[in-house]
C-alpha cells in the first residue's frame, strides 16, 4: 500500500522537518524547483519540492517550500544529507535558487562557458545564448607535497565513452585525490518536457539515457499515472516488470564482459558480447526495438512476443559459465579483489544506490521498497559487503541470475499484445512520482501536469547523480592503472546524470 | 663466400622488416579466430603502415630532438640487432660481433629512446608511460643478460653465433636444466620487453593502463608508422632469437645458397609458430596488476639466476 503525503512549509521549517524524516529512515529521492505562474511578476512564485521516500512500506513524503521569486533563497540541507547538497547546487546552477550557508558553494551542473547570470531552467532563459563571460574561475584543488603530480584525463577519451574530465593527483602510481568534472552534456531534457502532452513526453523519457530506456520510461509513466490516478491492469504491470528485468539482464551481461576486458581478458568479453547480442535480438522480438523502446506505454505496455523459457535457460547457462570462467581465472580474480573499496559507511553517507550500494552492504532495492508489481518470493536482493570491484561484479552476476528467474516467472502465461488503459482526464494541476529500480539503481521521476493536462515540469533523478561522488572516494589509495577497471565497475551514466 | 654471408645478413634484415607487420597480422588473426571473430586480413598492419606513411608528419609544440629522433632510432637499433643476431645463418660477416651485451645494449637504446620521447612530450601520459616502461626495462634487461649467460657458459663465449652453433652441435645442452630454465626466463623477458600480456595489453584503448603505448600516444603519421614498425620488429627479432637459442635446428651454418634458403623458410615457420602460440596463449591470459609485474619479472630473473647456477655446477669444471 502506498502512502503519499504533501506538506507545505515555510523555508525556516524545512531543515527541521527534513532532519526528522531522515532520522526516521527516509531517503531524499529528488529535489525539484518550479517556477509557478508564468513570467508575469504577479502570482509568480518559486516552489521547491523535496521528495523523501522510504520502503517497504512504500512511503513518499513531499515537502513544498515557497520562495520569493525575485531573490529565491533556501536554507541548505547539505549538513543533513550529502545528496541534498548536490541537488541544491544543481538547483542554483539551473534555476538561480541560492542555498544559504552551503558548505561547498561551487558550481556543479553549470558549464564553464554559460554566461554569468543565465539559468537554463528559468522561465526567462530563452534559447541557449552564445558562450560569454563565465561565472568566475573554478580551479581544481591543488594537492601539494613531495612527488605529487597531476594527470588530466578527458573530457575527450580514446574509447567510445561519454565526456568527463578526471584530474588525478598522484604519487608514484597511487591516487591521492581524484576530481571528476562532468557536466559536458547538458541537453536541456527537463526543459524539453515542458508543455508537451504526457504522450509526447514518453519518447523523450525513453531517451534520457539510452541504456536505461525501460527504467526511465517506466518511472515517467508511473509518475504520470499517479498524477492522473490511472489504474494500470495487472497484465500490463507484469509486462512492465518483465521488460525491466530484460533491460537489467542485457546491461549486466555487457558489464560482466567489459570488466573482464578491462583486465585484458578479451575472450570473456567476446563471449559476453555474443550473449548480449542474443539478448538484444530477443529484445527486438519482444518490443520491436533492440533497446526495448516502445514496450512501456502510458497506462500499460505492449509485448510482441514473450521470451520463451528454453531460450532463456540456454542464455542463463551461458551467463553462468561466463561468471564461473571469470572468477576461476587467477589473474582476473586477483585484479578484482580488493580494488577500489567503498566502505558501507561511505556508501550510506553519499546516498549510493543500485549495485554500487548493494556491493557495499546496503540492501536497497526499489523493487522491494516501492513495488509497482508484486514479484513475490522470486525477488531476492543480493548483497555483498566488501565494496570492491569483485563485490560489484558478484552483485551483477547474482542479479542477472535473479532476473533470469523473474523473467521465467513473469513470462509464464503472459499473452503477447497491447494492454493499455486511457489516462484519466484531470481538471486541476496534479503531480505524481514514479520510483523504479532500473538496472543501475533506483531512479525517480516526478511530473507535474497543468490544468490543460500538459506537462509543466518533469524532474528526473538518475542513480548516477547519487553514485558519481562515490567513485573518487572508492579510488583513494588505488593505483592509477586500476582506474578504468573501477570506473567500469561503477559504470555510471553521464547522459542520465547531466540532463 | 663473403657474398653469400652478406646475402644472409640482408636476408635476415629484410625478413624481419617485411615479416614483422605480417607476424602482427597473423597474431591478431589467431586471436580474432579464437575469440570467434573473423578478424582483419593478415596484411592489415602493412596497410596501416602504408596509410600512416602517406600522412603529414606532425610534432607537438615544445618537443625537442628526443621526440624526433626516437622513431628512426627505434627502427635503426632493431634493424642492427636483426643484422647481428644469428637468425638465418651463424656464419655471416658480422657474426663475430654478435655479442650478447651489444645486442642487449642496442635493445636498451631503443627502449630508452622511446621513453625519452614520451618524457619529451611533457604530457602526463607520456611521463607515466616512460616511468612504467623504464621500471619494466630495468627488470627485464638483467634477465635477458643472465639467461643468455647461462646458455653461454658451456660455450665459454658471449657471442650469440657461438652459443647457437654450440647448441646445434650439442643438443643435450638445450634440454639440460640450465637450458630449459634459461629458455623459460628468456620467454618471460621477451613478453615484457615487447609489451605483451600479461605485462602490457597491446590492444587497449585505456590510456591510464598503458605502458608502451602511452609513450607513443603523441606520435602521428610517419613517426607513428616507424614506432609501430619498430615495435613489431622487436617482437619478431626477439622471437627469432628465442627460437635460435632454444631450437636452433635449421639455421644455416654453411654458406651455401641452399642452406640459406632452407634456413629462411625454417625461421619463418618457427617465428610464425611462436607468434601464433603466443597469440593463442594471450587469449587465455589477463593483464597483471601493475604492481604484480615486478613480481613476475623477479620470478623470471630468479629462473635466470638458477639457470646460471645450474649451468655452473652441472657443466662441472
Amino acid at each position: 500500500m502506498r502512502t503519499r503525503t504533501v506538506h507545505d512549509l515555510d523555508p525556516d521549517e524545512l531543515p527541521g522537518r527534513a532532519a526528522d524524516l531522515l532520522t526516521a529512515g527516509h531517503r531524499l529521492a529528488l529535489v525539484a524547483a518550479h517556477h509557478d505562474g508564468g513570467p508575469a511578476p504577479a502570482g509568480r512564485a518559486v516552489r521547491v519540492v523535496y521528495l523523501f521516500v522510504s520502503g517497504p512500506p512504500d512511503t513518499r513524503t513531499e515537502l513544498h517550500v515557497r520562495l520569493d521569486a525575485k531573490a529565491p533563497e533556501i536554507p541548505s540541507l547539505a549538513h543533513l544529507s550529502f545528496p541534498a547538497g548536490r541537488f541544491e547546487r544543481e538547483m542554483r546552477d539551473l534555476h538561480g535558487i541560492v542555498p544559504l550557508d552551503h558548505p561547498l558553494p561551487h558550481r556543479l551542473v553549470r558549464h564553464f562557458h554559460w554566461p554569468r547570470g543565465w539559468y537554463p531552467m528559468h522561465p526567462d532563459a530563452g534559447p541557449p545564448p552564445p558562450f560569454a563571460e563565465p561565472e568566475g574561475p573554478y580551479p581544481f584543488p591543488e594537492v601539494e607535497g613531495e612527488g605529487v603530480y597531476e594527470i588530466p584525463v578527458g573530457p575527450v577519451h580514446a574509447g567510445l565513452i561519454e565526456p568527463g574530465h578526471f584530474r588525478f593527483s598522484v604519487v608514484g602510481e597511487t591516487i591521492i585525490k581524484l576530481k571528476a568534472r562532468l557536466w559536458f552534456v547538458h541537453k536541456g531534457v527537463e526543459k524539453l518536457f515542458e508543455g508537451r502532452t504526457p504522450e509526447q513526453g514518453l519518447p523523450l523519457a525513453e531517451r534520457v539515457s539510452g541504456d536505461t530506456t525501460v527504467g526511465h520510461a517506466l518511472a515517467y509513466c508511473l509518475a504520470v499515472e499517479e498524477a492522473t490516478g490511472t489504474p494500470v491492469p495487472e497484465e500490463a504491470r507484469r509486462a512492465r516488470a518483465l521488460l525491466l528485468e530484460l533491460e537489467r539482464l542485457h546491461n549486466h551481461v555487457a558489464d560482466l564482459g567489459a570488466l573482464c576486458n578491462d583486465v585484458g581478458h578479451g575472450i570473456l568479453h567476446a563471449r559476453a558480447q555474443h550473449v548480449r547480442e542474443q539478448l538484444l535480438r530477443l529484445n527486438h522480438e519482444v518490443t520491436g526495438h533492440r533497446l526495448l523502446r516502445g514496450g512501456v506505454l502510458l497506462g500499460g505496455a505492449e509485448l510482441r512476443e514473450a521470451p520463451g523459457p528454453a531460450r532463456m535457460r540456454a542464455l542463463g547457462g551461458e551467463i553462468r559459465d561466463l561468471v564461473t570462467l571469470a572468477l576461476g581465472h587467477t589473474t582476473v580474480r586477483d585484479r578484482f579483489t580488493g580494488t577500489a573499496r567503498l566502505g558501507p559507511a561511505a556508501a550510506r553517507d553519499l546516498g549510493c544506490l543500485g549495485y554500487v550500494a548493494r556491493a557495499s552492504g546496503l540492501a536497497s532495492d526499489a523493487r522491494a521498497g516501492h513495488p509497482f508489481h508484486d514479484l513475490g518470493d522470486a525477488l531476492t536482493v543480493p548483497v555483498h559487503t566488501a565494496g570492491d570491484v569483485l563485490a560489484r561484479f558478484l552483485v551483477r552476476a547474482e542479479e542477472a541470475d535473479v532476473s533470469l528467474g523473474l523473467i521465467d516467472r513473469l513470462a509464464d502465461g503472459l499473452a503477447p499484445g497491447r494492454t493499455v488503459v486511457d489516462l484519466l482526464p484531470g481538471y486541476a494541476p496534479t503531480a505524481g512520482a514514479g520510483i523504479v529500480e532500473g538496472w543501475r539503481g533506483t531512479l525517480t521521476t516526478r511530473v507535474e501536469l497543468g490544468v490543460d493536462g500538459r506537462l509543466t515540469r518533469v524532474k528526473v533523478a538518475d542513480p548516477s547523480f547519487f553514485n558519481w561522488p562515490a567513485l573518487p572516494v572508492a579510488l583513494a589509495d588505488t593505483i592509477v592503472p586500476d582506474f578504468p577497471l573501477t570506473n567500469k565497475s561503477f559504470n555510471l551514466s553521464y547522459a542520465g546524470n547531466d540532463l | 663466400m663473403n657474398g653469400i654471408g652478406t646475402a644472409a645478413v640482408a636476408a635476415q634484415v629484410t625478413l624481419v622488416v617485411v615479416g614483422a607487420p605480417l607476424l602482427t597480422g597473423v597474431m591478431r588473426k589467431v586471436r580474432a579466430r579464437l575469440e570467434g571473430r573473423a578478424g582483419a586480413a593478415v596484411t592489415q598492419p602493412w596497410r596501416d603502415l602504408r596509410k600512416l606513411l602517406r600522412k603529414e608528419a606532425i610534432t607537438p609544440l615544445g618537443t625537442g630532438p628526443a621526440f624526433r629522433a626516437a622513431p628512426p632510432l627505434l627502427v635503426a637499433t632493431t634493424a642492427v640487432v636483426a643484422a647481428l643476431v644469428p637468425l638465418v645463418s651463424t656464419t655471416t660477416p658480422v657474426s663475430r660481433r654478435a655479442d650478447l651485451i651489444l645486442v642487449v645494449a642496442l635493445l636498451g637504446l631503443g627502449t630508452v629512446a622511446v621513453a625519452l620521447a614520451g618524457l619529451d612530450t611533457g604530457t602526463a601520459f607520456g611521463g607515466m608511460g616512460a616511468s612504467r616502461q623504464m621500471t619494466v626495462a630495468a627488470l627485464v634487461e638483467p634477465t635477458i643478460l643472465l639467461a643468455v649467460f647461462a646458455l653461454s657458459m658451456p660455450t665459454g663465449s658471449t657471442n650469440l653465433s657461438a652459443i647457437v652453433t654450440g647448441g646445434l652441435h650439442d643438443p643435450v645442452r638445450l634440454a639440460s636444466p640450465a637450458g630449459l630454465l634459461a629458455t623459460a626466463a628468456l620467454a618471460v623477458a621477451v613478453l615484457a620487453e615487447t609489451g605483451r600480456l600479461p605485462v602490457d595489453n597491446p590492444a587497449t584503448h585505456l590510456e591510464l593502463t598503458m605502458v608502451h603505448e602511452a609513450t607513443a600516444l603523441e606520435f602521428a603519421g610517419p613517426d607513428l608508422a616507424l614506432v609501430e614498425l619498430g615495435t613489431q620488429m622487436r617482437l619478431t627479432v626477439l622471437l627469432g632469437l628465442l627460437a635460435s637459442l632454444s631450437a636452433p635446428w635449421g639455421i644455416a651454418t654453411t654458406t651455401t645458397p641452399l642452406a640459406l634458403a632452407l634456413a629462411l623458410a625454417v625461421l619463418t615457420a618457427k617465428v610464425a609458430l611462436l607468434g601464433a602460440a603466443l597469440a593463442a596463449a594471450e587469449v587465455f591470459w589477463a593483464k597483471l596488476r601493475l604492481f604484480r609485474v615486478p613480481e613476475l619479472l623477479a620470478g623470471s630473473f630468479l629462473l635466470a639466476v638458477l639457470a646460471v647456477t645450474a649451468s655452473y655446477f652441472l657443466t662441472g669444471e
